[in-house]
């Protein structure tokens, strides 16, 4: 078999099998957890992820699935690696990736221009009616992903995914 | 590397009390007032241990043992957190004050290290930062709504300050390694840190129509950061290590 090595392109479509646990309509590569690919030679490759939030308790077991996933798709040695230093911004979840929040009923977080400030957090836009006439309940949900709004148009709560 | 056991000292002390804070937070898992308190405190627990984890990594790429044997294998004695993050959780209303001092004071410290001249601590600080403006504003929404409610929810607040504010100055208790990582550009003193932390809740507690006690001189909190601890720790320790003891090479 010729051992050729494959485009970083096709590596990050294999990784749209990877989904959240938490929301199974995104991929790793859509929440813009993906840093580095770095293939080499002899089917191996290294990733390098960056934890949404610092305490997800997601992100061992979406390391554990990456790993599966590319094994499945031939390669032979994979090495992924979670940089819990690095930042990561709600800025890098893809306009695909907001769709599929969207789907999901969960609010796409706001979009932020540099440092986020407190009024950040408590804007947000109902997934039903999309309506902006809104206000936070609490800035901690069910995940530590997403907060707890209200909407005065269909005078429901909702979820967001929060803006970071 | 310059300035190695002032920097070890200051990460352990940041490790320490996120760790132990994140312990008493979780203790409010199933006691919540109502049930919203109960996963904002479970939610900012998960946040914290994960930022210990975050310190405690650093600390082991400059030669200190694993996390998991730093986090699970120490004495009392070894722990550098303050005396505040000891503390049992009393009741709704100190956990309440508490989380509000702790995480001002956090934030207060985690700006500030924005700047430092450790890149691997600006780089931690920067992502914990974004975070932790989620914890203040929960606290000062609860502490806000609670202290303006009505004279029961004002005067049980303010009793909670008496009692927390001066245990909450142990968090700058000041140390041997102050002065030197001031001057390294690491971390500012403990005293600057303190009057920053002051400027910023002040404005909040006025507007709570809550105020500052006095507090004793010499501190009676302080003692934490040289490894002096209540013995409400060790308690703690043997808690968040009943499982560890039991199967002690047990793989997660
Ligand atoms: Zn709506």
């Amino acid at each position: 078999m010729v051992n050729e090595i494959i485009s970083k392109t096709t590596l990050l479509d294999y990784l749209q099998e990877v989904k959240d646990p938490e929301i199974p309509t995104i991929s790793v590569v859509d929440l813009g957890i993906i840093e580095d690919v770095k293939i080499e030679a002899g089917n191996k490759v290294c990733i390098e992820m960056i934890p949404t939030f610092s305490g997800c308790p997601a992100i061992r077991f979406m390391q554990l699935e990456i790993i599966n996933c590319l094994k499945k798709h031939g390669f032979t040695e994979v090495e992924v690696k979670v940089a819990y230093e690095k930042p990561w911004s709600s800025e890098r979840i893809t306009e695909r990736g907001r769709k599929q929040l969207l789907e999901f009923g969960l609010s796409p977080p706001p979009r932020i221009k540099g440092e986020i400030e407190e009024k950040d957090l408590e804007q947000a836009i109902c997934p039903k009616c999309l309506s902006q006439n809104t206000v936070i309940k609490n800035p901690f949900g069910p995940t530590l992903c997403r907060a707890i709004h209200y909407c005065y148009n269909c005078h429901e709560t909702f979820e967001q995914f929060k803006p970071l | 590397m310059q300035n190695l056991e002032a920097l070890k000292n200051l990460l352990y002390r940041l490790a320490d009390d996120f760790l132990i804070m994140g312990h008493r937070d979780s203790e409010w898992i199933g006691l919540g007032p109502i049930l919203e308190e109960d996963i904002a405190f479970a939610s900012m627990a998960q946040d914290k241990v994960g930022y210990s984890l975050s310190f405690y990594t650093l600390l082991h790429e400059l030669g200190e043992a694993d996390p998991d044997t730093i986090a699970f294998k120490r004495e009392a004695i070894h722990f550098k957190c303050a005396q505040f993050v000891e503390m049992p959780i009393q009741d709704y209303a100190f956990s309440l004050i508490r989380h509000f001092f702790f995480d001002y004071a956090a934030d207060t410290r985690i700006q500030a290290l924005k700047n430092s001249s450790y890149d691997k601590l600006r780089d931690l600080a920067n992502k914990i930062s974004r975070e932790l403006k989620y914890h203040c504003m929960h606290a000062k929404t609860m502490v806000t709504q609670i202290a303006k409610g009505n004279e029961d929810g004002n005067s049980r607040l303010q009793e909670a300050v008496n009692t927390a504010f001066p245990m909450a100055l142990s968090l700058f208790e000041p140390t041997e390694f102050c002065e030197e990582l001031a001057q390294a550009g690491i971390c500012p003193t403990e005293a600057s840190l303190q009057k920053e932390w002051l400027q910023r809740i002040t404005p909040l507690l006025i507007e709570a129509s809550l105020s500052l006690p006095q507090v004793p001189e010499p501190n009676p909190y302080y003692g934490g950061r040289k490894g002096y601890h209540t013995d409400y720790l060790d308690e703690l320790i043997q808690e968040m290590t009943a499982v560890i003891r039991l199967e002690p090479e047990a793989v997660w």
